[in-house]
């Protein structure tokens, strides 16, 4: 093959110019600077037009609030003009490639905004009748269903709102599984590469966390965590494939070792995408698994959230999952089994997590993903999330560190080090320069076991090109900070801002905006 | 396959440069007994747009909406006309599609959309400072709870019997774990909430009173009395508002003297999606903020001098301290808090005032109307846009009943109770602007019809 397809396509440079003259605004042409609603908007004006209140004597229980709230309005033009703007001060997937590893930033089909947006399932109250909420129901339960298909598993909690809160609900599984045979088990191991949320949900439902350590190849140390099992250890958490990019090998001897210990398997799903359709999670010993609906089903991260966090069980955990959940009657029709019937057929439930019945918005749009894909098309996903994924890496082990690419293959992602830059440079400084390049960069400094570390998830949405050309400046911006170039220091040059003083921020933290002439009195 | 770019042989060229002859080399950890060699089990292949929006349709239409029906069911999600301008904004690609803000220099959109939501929060609640949101309402309520315990030091909480129970469930479910008491009781269909109550179980081993403002069966009153007795106490009162757009009309928990306010922000620009996603609110004084959970914006300046925000305080945060952090809350809610501040923004303080007005009119004359039905009482003296009726038959055979006669009659305290007799003749009833004089008379001649 033609290397020279790895620098990727090249805008014509034009003659850069480095005289720009400052301007009055601030604003450069397309760039522009907004300020707060806070400095625009003012207490008299509004957006929208309100009929006018009938005259009533309140029942307010005298508690009518007179004084200002302080908050401002803007008319629409104005309000459609600054959230554009702000917009604009964004990296975003649909702009371009956002390699960001763990997170899965694939592209967000616009068919699921469209059916979550439908009258149907938008604009429809979560305590309305059950029989006024039929197709509603049917979508949870056709999604629980793919859920369970797709990983093999026996049962599904479909209310957790997002990985974190899957997580908890897979470790509260296992708490109840352990109290109901009155097993006082306390210790969850969790591998050093692990996200923070694993050790975090396990220790808020009261466990304690011991670490788990990795080979020199990237993986759970099977003979290490075997000398760690014991009758106080309630289970483990591993992510698989792993934070390191690698699928787990010995998972099911993993599994059937904490097994035969006497305890239970959760696995991380953040990392579904690599597998989904090729792996069933439940054929590897896995008791509880969460799946992140807003990675591998393409739900919008919108900025961080709203996520959705169904997490799959095994026949030992079902039993115990949160309430509700809906169920299909032999007729046809649809329940949904809240506190009241669970009484009698879910009476090990260990309780519910959230009001109502979980992130409908995103259920719509998860299901719209599986669909639109089949099975020959999720199978594709995972195929060609590893393929860019592995590309990534034999394009770029020569000029990058890569720890664990003589362990095998990757799986979706690619991890280097950022060994073997120039003194003084850093990951921190490639993933500057990469914004300069036009990209979003890579996700840093995780998983911790990796020195510098830098992930890249290309996700299966990506073309060739794009690749090849991330590729290149990767390459060009690598070559920079092991040469020592003093400029990359500095990037990113050509962002809305330049980097930012964090340090400040966390001294004196300036949470909300305040009156500046408040703030004269406040020092 | 429309989402996929590689063509075949672009993926044969690829697997050239990798080294391997086929894609199975690359799946070579996997043992061979994990792998799927067959599709998934009854999934068909790929479908095209149109047959997949089409199978959407037919489920959708089995739904009753609440746009197209007399509707008055609020508890703790509420229908507000949300203006056309959030939901456009809110699908801009550079906001929809963007990740958590990571990277501050090309993300300044989000994080000053966070700024300006904080301030917003802060300043409905009455409070110092807010979080960056928080998954929904019942989760925030927990949190704060377990928030109040890392203050104190201390384990006992006494939630009001006016606590949506679906709130209450969610942190009776953590207590389990966490060795946290939770000292509970169910409401009555009286116009006095259980304040008395609240104030008798206030002593020197509380953490917290957590009181619900207004209630879940729309009571509203003063919590300066609890907030004294808890702050004499050392405990926190942590206040609970289910209905944003009430603030506009009464005093700010805040103002009241509470520590710790969290709500559900649904109401405002998000809208009822069967119930997710929605977005928590939390805000508290700035003496707690280290011990807050989520994330949290500020502002800081960039290496030229210019203003900026950043993500902050992250060493409360799961991914810096792990199995200490404050929580394990990762992802939040960011997209229904951005249309939160849109929709807050375009009402401004005119406009929310306004719209307080509006509802709270519309449900004293809805009040009145029902309550004209024989039998029919109201167990409210005071409320917002909600209030509770007192059937004389059992509530929630009569909802059903109203529902066949396509109309959404409010939420039963059966459904929300079960198994309490003496909560299920009580009907809770939600009035907003969407509500037509239309609407309330044909509510209230079902009503009649279905109680004779």
């Amino acid at each position: 093959m033609n290397a020279i397809n790895q620098s990727g396509w090249k805008p014509e440079m034009g003659n850069a110019d480095e005289t720009t003259p400052a301007t009055f605004t601030g604003n450069k042409a397309l760039m522009l600077e907004e300020a707060l609603i806070f400095e625009i908007g003012t207490a008299v004006t509004t957006g929208v037009d309100l009929a006018n209140p009938p005259k009533v004597a309140a029942r307010l229980g005298n508690l009518e609030r007179y004084r200002e709230i302080g908050l401002p309005g803007l008319s629409e033009p104005e309000t459609v003009r600054h959230y554009t703007r702000l917009s604009r001060q964004n990296y975003a997937i649909d702009l371009g490639f956002f390699p960001l590893g763990s997170c899965t930033m694939k592209h967000n089909p616009r068919l699921n905004e469209k059916v979550a947006r439908m009258a149907g399932f938008a604009d429809v109250h979560p305590l309305q009748p059950i029989e006024t909420v039929q197709g509603a129901l049917a979508v949870i339960n056709e999604l629980a269903m793919w859920l369970i298909q797709l990983t093999g598993m026996h049962g599904v909690a479909m209310t957790p709102k997002a990985g974190a809160h899957g997580e908890l609900c897979g470790i509260l599984c296992i708490k109840a599984a352990l109290a109901a045979r009155g097993d006082p088990r306390s210790v969850i191991l969790v591998p050093e590469s692990a996200h923070g949320t694993n050790p975090a949900s396990a220790a808020f439902a009261g466990f304690s966390v011991e670490n788990i350590p990795a080979t020199s190849e990237g993986r759970v140390d099977l003979a290490a965590l075997k000398a760690r099992l014991g009758p106080d250890v309630a289970g483990v958490m591993i992510t698989n494939p792993n934070t390191c990019g690698l699928f787990e090998s010995d998972m099911r001897e993993i599994s059937d070792a904490v097994h035969a210990a006497g305890g239970y398997v959760y696995c991380d799903g953040a990392n579904f995408n690599a597998i989904v359709g090729r792996v069933r999670p439940g054929d590897l010993g896995i008791d509880a698994m969460h799946i992140n609906l807003h990675k591998t089903f393409s739900t919008p991260h919108g900025g961080g959230g709203p996520g959705s966090g169904p997490v799959v069980l095994s026949e030992a955990l079902s039993p115990y999952g949160p309430l509700p959940y809906t169920a299909r009657n032999a007729d046809g029709h649809y329940e949904l089994i809240e506190e009241e019937p669970a009484q009698e057929c879910h009476p090990h439930s260990f309780g519910r997590m959230t009001a109502f019945h979980g992130q409908m918005g995103m259920f719509t749009r998860a299901l719209s993903y599986i669909l639109s894909h089949g099975a020959d098309g999720l199978r594709q996903v995972a195929e060609d999330a590893v393929l860019n994924a592995n590309y990534i890496l034999r394009s770029l082990e020569d000029v990058l560190e890569a720890p664990f690419a003589h362990s095998g293959p990757c799986m979706h992602e690619a991890l280097f080090s950022d060994n073997g830059l120039a003194e003084g440079f850093s990951t921190l400084d490639i993933a500057k320069g990469l914004i300069d390049e036009g990209y979003h960069p890579m996700t840093v400094y995780f998983p911790l076991v990796v020195h510098g570390a830098m992930l890249v998830e290309p996700t299966e949405t990506e073309s060739k090109a794009t690749l090849d050309q991330f590729i290149g400046a990767l390459r060009s911006v690598a070559e920079r900070a092991k040469a020592g170039d003093p400029s990359l220091k500095s990037a990113p040059h050509h962002a809305p801002r330049c980097r930012l003083d964090e340090t400040q921020a966390a001294r004196k933290p300036v949470l909300v905006w305040r009156e500046p002439e408040q703030l004269v009195a406040a020092e | 396959m429309r989402y996929l770019p590689l063509s075949p042989s672009d993926r044969q060229a690829m697997l050239g440069i990798i080294g391997v002859k086929s894609i199975d080399d690359l799946f070579v950890d996997v043992p061979a007994q994990a792998r799927l060699d067959g599709p998934i089990r009854g999934l068909p292949n790929h479908a095209s747009e149109m047959a997949v929006e089409r199978h959407f349709s037919t489920l959708a239409r089995k739904n009753m909406t609440a746009s197209q029906h007399p509707f008055f069911l609020g508890a703790g999600a509420y229908k507000h006309h949300v203006p056309a301008s959030v939901d456009h904004i809110i699908q801009r690609g550079e906001f929809l599609t963007a990740y958590t803000p990571y990277q501050p220099e090309i993300a300044q959109g989000t994080l000053q959309m966070l700024f300006e939501f904080q301030t917003q929060v802060a300043r409905l609640f009455g409070c110092d400072v807010a979080n960056a949101s928080m998954y929904d309402g019942s989760t925030a309520c927990w949190e704060a709870i377990g928030m109040a315990g890392r203050i104190t030091k201390r384990t006992k909480a006494v939630l009001s019997s006016g606590l949506h129970p679906h709130y209450v469930s969610v942190a009776k479910t953590m207590a389990q774990y966490t060795g946290d008491t939770l000292d509970t009781a169910l409401p009555h269909l009286s116009a006095k909430t259980d304040s008395v109550r609240l104030l008798d179980a206030i002593d020197g081993e509380t953490s917290c009173v957590v009181v619900q403002y207004p209630d879940i069966l729309g009571r509203i009153e003063d919590l300066s009395a609890i907030a004294a007795k808890a702050h004499e106490h050392g405990a926190l009162l942590i206040a609970v508002v289910t209905e944003p757009v009430a603030l506009g009309a009464i005093k700010a928990p805040g103002d009241m003297g509470a520590d710790i306010v969290v709500g559900e922000g649904q109401s405002l620009g998000v809208g009822l999606q069967f119930g997710g996603p929605y977005v928590g609110l939390f805000a508290c004084k700035e003496k707690f903020v280290r011990q807050m959970p989520g994330r949290l914006c500020g502002e800081t300046v960039d290496a030229q001098g210019k203003r900026g925000f950043v993500l902050t305080l992250s060493t409360r945060e799961q991914h810096i301290r792990r199995e200490k952090a404050t929580s394990n809350i990762c992802t939040n809610s960011g997209l229904c808090a951005l249309a939160f501040s849109v929709h807050l923004t375009l009402l401004g303080e005119k406009g929310l005032r306004g719209l307080a007005q509006l509802n709270h009119a519309l449900a004293v004359q809805v009040a009145d109307r029902l309550t004209q039905i024989a039998g029919v009482e109201l167990v409210n003296d005071s409320f917002f846009n909600e209030f509770t009726l007192k059937l004389p038959k059992e509530a929630r055979p009569v909802v059903r009943a109203l529902a066949d006669r396509e109309i959404l009659g409010g939420v039963s305290l059966g459904r929300l109770y079960p198994g309490t007799d003496a909560l299920s003749m009580g009907l809770v009833v939600a009035v907003t602007e969407v509500v037509t004089s239309e609407d309330v008379e044909t509510f209230a001649v079902a009503l009649q019809e279905i109680l004779a």
